[in-house]
């Protein structure tokens, strides 16, 4: 058991050492969700003006679609880093270690997870700078992070299957848009009473990302929302338990093409 | 050294236009993204954010979902510029252009020709987004020669959009340029009136789109589809005057890419 804990202590060290060193995926994270926090929450402030709009401030309401996007790039760095480790054969000589099989992916997870922590931790210390107001206090930081930490994780292991799958990069750079699709295409920008357009309405109400950003936007707004909170949570297990079974099914193939 | 020969100018442009657009149409991973994304962005921001119409202070003629349509075209319009400059990044690349170079009887056919990719991708796109629009029911008030400019505006932005990316597409000649491409035009994009008109953006985001060219562009589009004009000719100007720019830009990189060859 202690053997195992080492071997995916080191890979999860790996992992996160691999990630944090390279600017060129460090940037997207940090940049990309705060610099659309800045531009959304300035160009839709307009919109908590609409009649039913829950809060004045639209940064709390808007903060939540940081963390998703961030764990999106989750599954881009997870994925991305894998394939090149599959490309350049590193994963296969570590294959052929006594290295157990469930230390390899768990080992990038784990990474993954404490990349997730710190990256929530700067959405929510870039947020309040900005103004935004997390309603749940001191439990609420922690609810975030967890949150923050199981949804990089979630997206993560569909970055490893993807990455296991098809032992490309490129292939899982592809993968960027269709789960954007999803952000897009859910209540990311307005709270779903006020989605106007029929067909999008219901389509943002049977998107699984609409319950896991209403689960962080929750503890913005409404401060302990245990409905928002089950959901939001039962979303990203889901995720998480789907994005394993996808795992476990790549690892078996590519496993056996070793 | 730029040669000067007039027909092999066009020569070398129409061989490379017609590779580039083949490439284009055959390759699922280069043509469904770039047709589908504008799509999702249409549906994402025209519909999911329709409510916006009835913010107070919120009058368009033709309707919210054309207020979004002129904001996604644009995008489009420039984006096709933009990602036509990633091909050309990437036949560096491979090694493609490189021989490209050596052969072409006047190398300034190379960024004619993929500028005419750039139209022929950007026209495909415009296409789509405007049949979908109107399947969709958006509401056109301006008048034939509104829309005429309107398309014309948006090729501008396409030329725009290329003439950027070809420019470092050229000095940098590696893929990994991308986001240096990508990212000024994002925010170029971005940081003007996408949701609202000017006068309901309120703090740092309406003082840095008052400046930002781009506003003039949505707001003279906006001003077309609708037919009540807005900074129209001030959007013209601006294009003419960034496509003049980032020619030079472009043909600048070209130089560059030739004494490093």
């Amino acid at each position: 058991m202690s053997l195992l804990r080492t071997q995916i202590g080191v890979l999860a060290r790996r992992s996160m050492l691999k990630t944090l060193r390279q600017p060129f995926q460090l940037f997207p994270i940090v940049f990309f969700p705060l610099i659309l926090l800045a531009v959304n929450a300035s160009g839709l402030k307009a919109a908590t003006h609409l009649p039913g709009f829950p809060t004045h401030s639209y940064i709390s309401f808007a903060i939540a679609v940081a963390f998703i996007q961030g764990g999106m790039f989750s599954l881009i760095n997870t994925g991305t880093n894998l394939a090149e480790d599959i490309e350049s054969g590193f994963f296969h000589r570590l294959a052929l270690t006594p290295l157990r099989r469930v230390a390899l992916i768990a080992g990038l997870l784990v990474g993954v997870a404490a990349l997730g922590v710190l990256q929530s931790a700067v959405y929510m210390l870039m947020g309040l700078v900005a103004g935004a107001h997390l309603d749940a206090g001191i439990g609420g930081v922690g609810v975030v992070l967890v949150l923050g930490a199981l949804t990089a994780v979630a997206f993560g292991a569909f970055g490893c299957a993807a990455a296991l799958q098809t032992g490309s990069g490129e292939a899982v750079q592809g993968l960027f848009p269709l789960f954007f699709v999803f952000i897009f295409l859910s209540s990311s920008n307005l709270p779903r009473n006020l989605l106007k357009t029929g067909w999008f309405h219901t389509i943002a109400n049977v998107n699984p990302i609409s319950y896991l950003i209403e689960a962080f936007r929750s503890l913005y707004i409404y401060g302990w929302d245990a409905t928002a909170l089950w959901r939001g949570f039962a979303v990203v297990i889901g995720l998480t338990i789907l994005g394993l079974l996808a795992v476990a099914g790549a690892m078996r193939t590519r496993m056996q093409r070793t | 050294m730029i040669s000067s020969t007039h027909g092999g100018l066009w020569r070398v442009a129409w061989t490379i236009a017609w590779r580039g657009l083949h490439t284009y149409v055959r390759r699922p991973d280069l043509l469904v993204p770039s047709l589908v994304f504008p799509l999702v962005f249409f549906a994402s921001f025209a519909g999911g954010l329709s409510a916006l119409g009835s913010v107070p202070g919120f009058h368009f003629p033709a309707g919210y979902t054309a207020f979004q349509f002129v904001f996604v075209l644009c995008q489009s319009a420039m984006f096709g510029g933009l990602f036509t400059g990633f091909s050309l990044a990437f036949d560096f690349e491979s090694g493609f252009a490189r021989r490209l170079m050596l052969a072409a009887e006047d190398r300034r056919g190379i960024a004619l020709g993929y500028a005419l990719v750039a139209l022929s991708r950007a026209a495909i796109t415009l296409a789509l987004i405007t049949a979908v629009a109107l399947a969709t029911g958006m509401r056109i008030t301006g008048d034939g020669i509104d829309i005429f400019g309107l398309y014309g505006l948006a090729f501008m932005l396409t030329l725009i959009g290329y003439g950027w990316a070809a420019g470092v597409a050229f000095r940098f000649r590696s893929i990994q340029a991308g986001p240096l491409m990508q990212t000024p035009v994002f925010l170029l994009l971005f940081l003007a009136p996408v949701y609202v008109p000017l006068a309901l953006l309120k703090g740092w985001i309406h003082s840095v789109a008052s400046i930002n060219p781009a506003t003039a562009f949505l707001d003279a589009g906006r001003g077309l589809i609708s037919g009540v004009q807005e900074h129209t000719a001030l959007a013209f100007v601006c294009a003419l005057a960034l496509i003049v720019l980032f020619t030079i830009w472009m043909l600048s990189g070209l130089r560059s890419a030739e004494n490093s060859a």
